[in-house]
């Protein structure tokens, strides 16, 4: 198979993982193909992409797949250096970057998940846990503007994408995100006056129409 | 004296026997860094564990000035990143940007889908069926390591080539935890035959200055086998929730 040149990024369009790459790449101005996935009946590209775990996002770079998106977000800010760095430079900040993202991959998606898909007691549970998790990030973003400092990175990108799936959340489990985490809600408003975020977010009715939709279809991953 | 300041600045939060404790010793014998190793009780926290990670209250936590970070593989780039340059000559992670993806790729399915298949074979109590699966999975997940050995080492005795890289240090962490669960189990998980890269591999690793004093014994850890699995359950456990 003759490598294709340039940017290609195989994803789904809801999805807060992908968005995590593309508001990456829109903040470093990478030209790249974007390449909407059918999740519920995937490419031979995908799966021969992604073999390991037949997930996007996958971006593919002169033909070589990189998958898991922080993994993805790291590669194209250590391609792309010239430009808009995500990472701070400091190693603790780095690891204190990290260290948070990684919190955000092991909690947020599958606490966020049990919203919708659980009811009763088990909901009201994943409805504490979920604001216990926002309120950690909460405290960790204090004060500043971004979790980046002055500047919009790594943590704030990772993380930022799941703010358009707070409505869904929102209404599934009857709570509010302005009440319980008002600053994260400020701060995610910041982060939508940058085009890159701006652009790249699902609007919060859509995501709640695929959140039906997934209800409806009740245990499909994606 | 300035050895010694220095092993005041970099202690090591854990046990000896953790896999994920394991990684950041590695790390840092490779750096050369002096660090003072500070062994938790087995089944009670510490205060100063809890206080460095109360997000998780788990080892390992490297503190570094007074500062904790958390998380092997985070830990393992932070030493990375720190001990660099002139200071160490061995860099941990490899230069290009597409051959770290893949050895944080590796790194990430390991912990993510492979360790998990481990701990079901250490646990017991599952069905017979539910042991043999793992142990094929697991069987499966070393086959998937030769590949990647073969194609990423171009021919070296490592991942990383030839020296200790971050893929070395993420996977060879589990190795004598996987020859303990072998015997404990009864299951043949790793054949020489059919990973012959990972049985030359794994020879150059045990015996690497770096690890040898800090991977911890298969017979110790078999003799101990009972209490290290509870402990491995509910490591899991907890990072299920």
């Amino acid at each position: 198979m003759a490598r294709e040149k340039g940017v290609v990024l195989l994803d789904f369009w809801v999805s807060p993982f992908g968005q995590r790459v593309r508001i990456a790449l829109a903040e470093k101005g990478v030209d790249y193909e974007y390449k909407e996935q059918d999740l519920f009946n995937k490419s031979e590209h995908l799966l021969k992409s992604n073999p390991v775990y037949k997930k996007i996002p996958v971006l593919l770079h002169d033909g070589k797949p990189i998958c898991e998106s922080l993994i993805i977000v790291q590669y194209i800010d250590e391609v792309w250096s010239d430009k808009a760095p995500l990472l701070p430079d400091e190693p603790l900040a780095r690891a204190n970057a990290r260290f948070w993202a990684d919190f955000i991959d092991k909690k947020v998606y599958e606490c966020g998940t049990r919203l919708w898909k659980l009811k009763g007691e088990e909901q009201e549970a994943a409805k504490k846990e979920f604001v216990e998790i926002f309120k950690l990030l909460q405290g960790e973003l204090g004060d500043r503007k971004f979790f980046g400092g002055e500047t919009f990175g790594f943590l704030d990108l990772a993380l930022v994408p799941f703010v358009a799936w707070f409505y869904a959340y929102e209404t599934f489990a009857k709570f509010s995100m302005d009440e319980e985490c008002p600053k994260i809600v400020a701060w995610a408003k910041r982060c939508m006056e940058r085009e890159s975020v701006s652009k790249t977010l699902s609007d919060p009715n859509k995501v709640y129409e695929f959140v039906l939709f997934l209800k409806e279809k009740f245990g499909v991953e994606y | 004296m300035a050895a010694s300041r220095e092993a005041e600045e970099v202690k090591v939060l854990g046990l000896t026997v953790s896999p994920f404790v394991v990684r950041v010793r590695i790390a840092l014998n490779l750096k050369g860094v002096q660090y003072e190793f500070l062994e938790e009780q087995f089944g009670s926290k510490s205060e100063l564990l809890i206080k460095s990670n109360p997000v998780y209250k788990k080892m390992p936590v490297l503190i570094h000035q007074g500062r904790p970070i958390c998380e092997s593989m985070i830990i393992v780039e932070y030493v990375d990143q720190v001990w660099a340059g002139d200071y160490a000559s061995h860099s941990i992670l490899p230069s290009l940007p597409y051959d770290r993806a893949v050895a944080r790729f590796w790194a990430h399915y390991i912990d993510d889908k492979w360790f998990p298949k481990l701990v079901v074979i250490l646990k017991g109590g599952d069905t017979e069926e539910a042991h043999a699966e793992a142990a094929e999975e697991l069987k499966a997940g070393l086959k998937l390591m030769e590949e990647v050995l073969e194609k990423h080492s171009k021919g070296k005795p490592f991942f990383g080539g030839d020296a200790i890289g971050h893929l070395d240090i993420a996977f060879g962490s589990y190795w004598t935890w996987i020859l303990a669960a072998e015997k404990i189990s009864g299951f043949k998980l790793f054949q020489q035959k059919q990973t012959p890269l990972l049985f030359a591999w794994s020879q150059d690793f045990c015996l690497d200055v770096a690890v040898k004093d800090v991977l911890p014994d298969v017979d110790m850890l078999v003799e101990h086998a009972k209490k290290f699995s509870a402990w491995m359950i509910q490591n899991a456990a907890a990072e299920n929730n």
